[in-house]
Protein backbone atom coordinates (compact mmCIF):
# COMPACT_ATOMS: atom_id res chain seq x y z
CA UNK A 1 0.00 0.00 0.00
CA UNK A 2 1.26 3.70 -0.51
CA UNK A 3 0.19 6.73 1.00
CA UNK A 4 -0.22 9.98 -0.44
CA UNK A 5 -0.16 13.13 1.79
CA UNK A 6 -1.88 16.01 -0.41
CA UNK A 7 -1.38 19.90 0.30
CA UNK A 8 -4.04 21.67 -1.73
CA UNK A 9 -3.70 25.94 -0.81
CA UNK A 10 -5.00 28.94 -2.48
CA UNK A 11 -3.09 30.62 -5.57
CA UNK A 12 -0.88 32.90 -5.00
CA UNK A 13 -2.92 35.60 -7.14
CA UNK A 14 -6.02 34.75 -4.82
CA UNK A 15 -6.94 36.56 -1.90
CA UNK A 16 -6.67 34.87 1.75
CA UNK A 17 -8.57 36.19 4.23
CA UNK A 18 -7.83 33.45 6.77
CA UNK A 19 -4.65 33.00 6.21
CA UNK A 20 -3.87 37.13 6.82
CA UNK A 21 -6.12 36.83 9.80
CA UNK A 22 -4.05 34.01 10.85
CA UNK A 23 -0.80 36.32 10.28
CA UNK A 24 -1.91 39.44 12.05
CA UNK A 25 -3.06 36.92 15.01
CA UNK A 26 0.79 35.79 14.88
CA UNK A 27 1.94 39.31 15.29
CA UNK A 28 0.01 40.68 18.26
CA UNK A 29 1.44 37.82 19.98
CA UNK A 30 4.69 38.88 19.14
CA UNK A 31 5.95 37.01 15.77
CA UNK A 32 6.71 39.67 13.89
CA UNK A 33 8.71 37.83 11.27
CA UNK A 34 5.78 36.07 9.48
CA UNK A 35 6.37 37.08 6.06
CA UNK A 36 2.99 35.70 4.82
CA UNK A 37 0.59 33.08 5.89
CA UNK A 38 -1.77 30.67 3.66
CA UNK A 39 -4.56 28.21 5.13
CA UNK A 40 -5.01 24.96 3.02
CA UNK A 41 -6.30 22.14 3.28
CA UNK A 42 -4.54 18.46 4.08
CA UNK A 43 -5.67 14.80 2.99
CA UNK A 44 -4.27 11.38 3.57
CA UNK A 45 -5.13 8.81 1.08
CA UNK A 46 -4.38 5.05 1.25
CA UNK A 47 -3.96 3.54 -1.89
CA UNK A 48 -4.02 -0.52 -2.41
CA UNK A 49 -1.57 0.51 -5.34
CA UNK A 50 1.81 -0.90 -4.90
CA UNK A 51 3.67 0.94 -7.44
CA UNK A 52 4.63 4.24 -6.64
CA UNK A 53 4.59 5.60 -10.10
CA UNK A 54 1.15 4.23 -10.97
CA UNK A 55 -0.21 5.53 -7.63
CA UNK A 56 1.49 9.02 -8.05
CA UNK A 57 -0.32 9.46 -12.08
CA UNK A 58 -3.73 8.59 -9.98
CA UNK A 59 -3.13 11.19 -7.17
CA UNK A 60 -2.46 13.70 -9.80
CA UNK A 61 -5.62 13.32 -11.70
CA UNK A 62 -7.79 13.21 -8.48
CA UNK A 63 -6.21 16.12 -7.42
CA UNK A 64 -7.03 17.84 -11.31
CA UNK A 65 -10.47 16.33 -11.22
CA UNK A 66 -11.85 16.46 -7.33
CA UNK A 67 -9.48 17.28 -4.29
CA UNK A 68 -8.46 21.09 -5.91
CA UNK A 69 -10.36 23.62 -8.18
CA UNK A 70 -8.09 24.52 -10.83
CA UNK A 71 -9.40 28.17 -10.96
CA UNK A 72 -8.34 28.82 -7.36
CA UNK A 73 -6.12 26.45 -5.74
CA UNK A 74 -2.83 24.69 -6.03
CA UNK A 75 -1.83 20.96 -5.08
CA UNK A 76 1.66 19.38 -3.99
CA UNK A 77 1.87 15.73 -2.44
CA UNK A 78 3.96 13.12 -1.89
CA UNK A 79 3.87 9.37 -2.34
CA UNK A 80 5.37 6.65 0.63
CA UNK A 81 5.10 3.23 0.82
CA UNK A 82 2.99 2.19 4.33
CA UNK A 83 2.46 -1.70 5.79
CA UNK A 84 -0.69 -2.33 4.98
CA UNK B 1 -43.85 24.87 -19.42
CA UNK B 2 -42.48 23.13 -16.67
CA UNK B 3 -39.58 24.35 -14.39
CA UNK B 4 -37.25 21.58 -12.69
CA UNK B 5 -35.95 22.28 -9.62
CA UNK B 6 -33.27 20.12 -8.67
CA UNK B 7 -33.16 18.95 -5.09
CA UNK B 8 -29.71 17.74 -3.20
CA UNK B 9 -28.90 16.02 -0.07
CA UNK B 10 -28.71 19.63 2.03
CA UNK B 11 -30.18 21.96 -0.59
CA UNK B 12 -33.09 24.00 1.47
CA UNK B 13 -34.12 26.56 -1.05
CA UNK B 14 -35.98 24.24 -3.08
CA UNK B 15 -39.70 24.15 -1.67
CA UNK B 16 -39.34 28.28 -1.97
CA UNK B 17 -38.59 28.13 -5.52
CA UNK B 18 -41.61 25.55 -5.61
CA UNK B 19 -44.17 28.04 -4.00
CA UNK B 20 -42.86 31.27 -5.99
CA UNK B 21 -43.07 29.16 -9.25
CA UNK B 22 -46.49 27.55 -8.27
CA UNK B 23 -48.28 29.73 -6.00
CA UNK B 24 -46.61 33.62 -6.87
CA UNK B 25 -46.05 33.21 -10.01
CA UNK B 26 -48.19 30.47 -11.63
CA UNK B 27 -45.74 28.43 -13.50
CA UNK B 28 -46.15 24.59 -13.47
CA UNK B 29 -42.92 22.69 -11.87
CA UNK B 30 -41.70 19.82 -10.46
CA UNK B 31 -38.41 18.47 -8.31
CA UNK B 32 -35.80 16.37 -9.40
CA UNK B 33 -33.79 14.29 -6.80
CA UNK B 34 -30.22 14.26 -7.22
CA UNK B 35 -29.90 10.56 -8.37
CA UNK B 36 -32.73 10.81 -10.87
CA UNK B 37 -30.47 10.78 -14.37
CA UNK B 38 -33.05 12.69 -16.60
CA UNK B 39 -34.07 15.57 -17.04
CA UNK B 40 -36.62 15.44 -19.74
CA UNK B 41 -40.15 17.01 -19.73
CA UNK B 42 -38.41 20.04 -18.27
CA UNK B 43 -37.98 23.70 -20.04
CA UNK B 44 -35.81 25.38 -17.63
CA UNK B 45 -34.07 24.10 -14.70
CA UNK B 46 -33.04 25.77 -11.29
CA UNK B 47 -30.71 24.92 -8.89
CA UNK B 48 -31.36 26.24 -5.97
CA UNK B 49 -29.33 27.31 -2.38
CA UNK B 50 -28.26 25.17 0.17
CA UNK B 51 -25.34 23.02 1.64
CA UNK B 52 -25.41 20.14 -1.34
CA UNK B 53 -23.45 17.45 0.29
CA UNK B 54 -22.51 19.22 3.41
CA UNK B 55 -20.41 21.58 1.15
CA UNK B 56 -17.89 19.11 2.32
CA UNK B 57 -14.56 19.92 0.26
CA UNK B 58 -15.57 22.88 -1.51
CA UNK B 59 -18.77 24.33 -1.86
CA UNK B 60 -20.82 22.61 -4.72
CA UNK B 61 -17.18 20.01 -5.01
CA UNK B 62 -19.18 16.84 -4.27
CA UNK B 63 -22.70 17.83 -6.15
CA UNK B 64 -21.05 18.18 -9.04
CA UNK B 65 -20.64 14.70 -9.62
CA UNK B 66 -24.20 13.56 -8.27
CA UNK B 67 -25.78 11.69 -11.05
CA UNK B 68 -28.60 14.23 -12.52
CA UNK B 69 -25.58 16.50 -13.26
CA UNK B 70 -24.83 14.40 -16.48
CA UNK B 71 -28.51 15.44 -17.60
CA UNK B 72 -27.86 18.66 -16.27
CA UNK B 73 -24.75 19.65 -18.17
CA UNK B 74 -26.33 18.22 -21.62
CA UNK B 75 -29.47 20.02 -20.79
CA UNK B 76 -27.34 23.30 -20.52
CA UNK B 77 -25.08 22.34 -23.69
CA UNK B 78 -28.40 22.25 -25.26
CA UNK B 79 -28.92 25.53 -25.19
CA UNK B 80 -31.80 24.85 -21.96
CA UNK B 81 -32.35 27.61 -19.66
CA UNK B 82 -30.15 26.77 -16.32
CA UNK B 83 -30.49 29.30 -12.95
CA UNK B 84 -28.20 28.66 -10.38
CA UNK B 85 -28.75 30.63 -7.06
CA UNK B 86 -26.26 30.67 -3.94
CA UNK B 87 -25.33 27.44 -3.76
CA UNK B 88 -26.56 26.19 -7.07
CA UNK B 89 -24.13 28.89 -8.71
CA UNK B 90 -21.56 27.44 -6.47
CA UNK B 91 -22.26 23.71 -8.11
CA UNK B 92 -22.49 25.21 -11.70
CA UNK B 93 -19.26 26.96 -10.99
CA UNK B 94 -17.76 23.66 -10.48
CA UNK B 95 -19.26 21.69 -12.76
CA UNK B 96 -17.53 23.91 -15.44
CA UNK B 97 -21.08 25.92 -16.94
CA UNK B 98 -19.71 28.84 -15.71
CA UNK B 99 -16.68 30.66 -15.60
CA UNK B 100 -15.28 31.66 -11.86
CA UNK B 101 -15.21 29.99 -8.58
CA UNK B 102 -16.65 31.36 -5.60
CA UNK B 103 -14.23 31.91 -2.26
CA UNK B 104 -14.80 32.65 1.71
CA UNK B 105 -16.03 35.96 2.45
CA UNK B 106 -13.24 38.85 2.54
CA UNK B 107 -14.99 39.33 6.34
CA UNK B 108 -14.62 35.19 7.15
CA UNK B 109 -18.16 36.10 7.99
CA UNK B 110 -21.52 34.39 6.96
CA UNK B 111 -23.55 37.14 5.78
CA UNK B 112 -27.48 37.21 5.92
CA UNK B 113 -29.34 40.48 4.49
CA UNK B 114 -30.68 42.57 2.01
CA UNK B 115 -28.22 43.66 -0.84
CA UNK B 116 -28.81 45.66 -4.34
CA UNK B 117 -27.86 44.63 -7.18
CA UNK B 118 -27.46 46.18 -10.52
CA UNK B 119 -28.58 44.74 -13.81
CA UNK B 120 -25.39 44.29 -16.34
CA UNK B 121 -27.50 42.64 -19.12
CA UNK B 122 -30.52 41.93 -20.00
CA UNK B 123 -29.59 39.67 -22.40
CA UNK B 124 -29.92 36.10 -20.80
CA UNK B 125 -33.08 34.11 -20.29
CA UNK B 126 -33.05 35.44 -16.93
CA UNK B 127 -32.94 38.93 -16.91
CA UNK B 128 -35.02 39.74 -19.84
CA UNK B 129 -37.84 41.40 -18.43
CA UNK B 130 -35.34 43.65 -16.34
CA UNK B 131 -34.73 46.92 -17.67
CA UNK B 132 -30.31 47.48 -18.44
CA UNK B 133 -29.38 48.58 -15.37
CA UNK B 134 -32.17 48.36 -13.17
CA UNK B 135 -31.16 48.20 -9.45
CA UNK B 136 -32.87 45.08 -7.59
CA UNK B 137 -33.44 44.46 -3.91
CA UNK B 138 -32.67 40.93 -2.67
CA UNK B 139 -31.16 38.95 -0.11
CA UNK B 140 -28.15 37.30 0.20
CA UNK B 141 -27.17 34.19 2.60
CA UNK B 142 -23.64 33.05 2.29
CA UNK B 143 -20.17 32.55 3.67
CA UNK B 144 -18.69 31.82 0.34
CA UNK B 145 -19.87 34.26 -2.03
CA UNK B 146 -16.65 35.98 -3.09
CA UNK B 147 -16.55 35.40 -6.48
CA UNK B 148 -13.36 35.06 -8.76
CA UNK B 149 -11.52 34.84 -11.83
CA UNK B 150 -8.85 35.03 -12.94
CA UNK B 151 -7.59 38.69 -14.71
CA UNK B 152 -7.75 37.53 -18.28
CA UNK B 153 -10.82 35.93 -17.63
CA UNK B 154 -12.16 38.59 -16.05
CA UNK B 155 -11.26 40.63 -19.51
CA UNK B 156 -12.91 38.37 -21.68
CA UNK B 157 -16.33 38.60 -19.48
CA UNK B 158 -16.37 42.05 -19.71
CA UNK B 159 -15.69 42.34 -23.40
CA UNK B 160 -18.48 39.52 -23.56
CA UNK B 161 -21.10 41.07 -20.85
CA UNK B 162 -21.05 38.03 -19.31
CA UNK B 163 -21.19 40.04 -16.04
CA UNK B 164 -24.91 39.88 -15.55
CA UNK B 165 -25.60 41.87 -11.60
CA UNK B 166 -23.08 43.79 -9.34
CA UNK B 167 -23.49 44.53 -5.76
CA UNK B 168 -24.45 48.44 -5.84
CA UNK B 169 -26.01 51.07 -3.47
CA UNK B 170 -29.71 51.36 -3.92
CA UNK B 171 -29.79 54.18 -6.76
CA UNK B 172 -27.26 51.64 -8.51
CA UNK B 173 -23.45 53.04 -7.48
CA UNK B 174 -21.16 50.18 -7.84
CA UNK B 175 -19.22 50.97 -4.98
CA UNK B 176 -16.82 48.89 -2.24
CA UNK B 177 -19.22 49.51 0.30
CA UNK B 178 -22.04 47.67 -1.52
CA UNK B 179 -19.79 44.72 -2.05
CA UNK B 180 -20.83 42.12 0.87
CA UNK B 181 -18.33 39.82 0.42
CA UNK B 182 -15.52 41.21 -1.76
CA UNK B 183 -16.72 39.70 -5.02
CA UNK B 184 -13.95 40.99 -7.74
CA UNK B 185 -14.92 43.75 -9.44
CA UNK B 186 -18.64 43.68 -7.28
CA UNK B 187 -19.44 40.98 -9.41
CA UNK B 188 -23.01 39.07 -7.87
CA UNK B 189 -23.90 36.92 -11.11
CA UNK B 190 -22.43 35.86 -14.11
CA UNK B 191 -23.85 33.88 -16.95
CA UNK B 192 -22.06 31.36 -19.76
CA UNK B 193 -20.46 32.42 -23.39
CA UNK B 194 -24.25 31.07 -24.69
CA UNK B 195 -26.49 33.18 -22.25
CA UNK B 196 -28.66 30.65 -21.43
CA UNK B 197 -26.77 29.66 -18.17
CA UNK B 198 -26.59 31.93 -15.18
CA UNK B 199 -25.51 32.12 -11.24
CA UNK B 200 -26.27 34.61 -8.85
CA UNK B 201 -25.39 34.44 -4.90
CA UNK B 202 -28.79 36.31 -4.28
CA UNK B 203 -31.87 34.72 -3.72
CA UNK B 204 -34.36 35.68 -6.27
CA UNK B 205 -37.14 33.40 -4.49
CA UNK B 206 -36.96 34.90 -1.27
CA UNK B 207 -38.05 38.29 -2.79
CA UNK B 208 -40.79 37.63 -4.53
CA UNK B 209 -44.03 39.05 -2.65
CA UNK B 210 -44.45 42.07 -0.91
CA UNK B 211 -44.64 40.19 2.52
CA UNK B 212 -41.42 39.55 2.42
CA UNK B 213 -40.01 42.76 2.20
CA UNK B 214 -39.63 42.85 -2.11
CA UNK B 215 -40.90 41.57 -5.57
CA UNK B 216 -37.85 42.31 -7.72
CA UNK B 217 -37.00 38.51 -7.42
CA UNK B 218 -40.34 38.00 -9.42
CA UNK B 219 -38.81 39.14 -13.00
CA UNK B 220 -36.44 36.12 -13.35
CA UNK B 221 -39.49 33.96 -12.75
CA UNK B 222 -41.55 36.60 -15.34
CA UNK B 223 -38.22 36.75 -17.42
CA UNK B 224 -37.75 32.77 -17.90
CA UNK B 225 -41.57 32.72 -18.80
CA UNK B 226 -41.73 35.07 -21.40
CA UNK B 227 -38.48 33.29 -22.61
CA UNK B 228 -39.82 30.49 -23.23
CA UNK B 229 -43.00 31.63 -24.84
CA UNK B 230 -40.80 33.26 -27.05
CA UNK B 231 -38.75 30.53 -27.86
CA UNK B 232 -41.76 28.17 -29.05
CA UNK B 233 -43.77 30.71 -30.65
Amino acid sequence: MVEARIHVTLKKSVLDPQGDTVKSGLASLGFSGVEDCRIGKFMVLKLQESDPQKARAQVDEMCRKLLANPVIEEYVFEISEVAG
Amino acid sequence: MKIGILVFPGTWSHQDFEHVCRDVVGIDCGLIWHKDTSVAGYDCLILPGGFAHGDYLRCGGIARFSPVMEAVVAFARSGGPVLGSCNGFQILCEAGLLPGALLRNTSLQYRCRWVHIRTESVSTPFTRAMRPGQVLKVPISHGEGRYYVPPQELAALEAQQQIIFRYATPDGQVTPEANPNGALDNIAGVCNAGRNVVGLMPHPERASEALLGSTDGRLFFTSVLESLAAATR
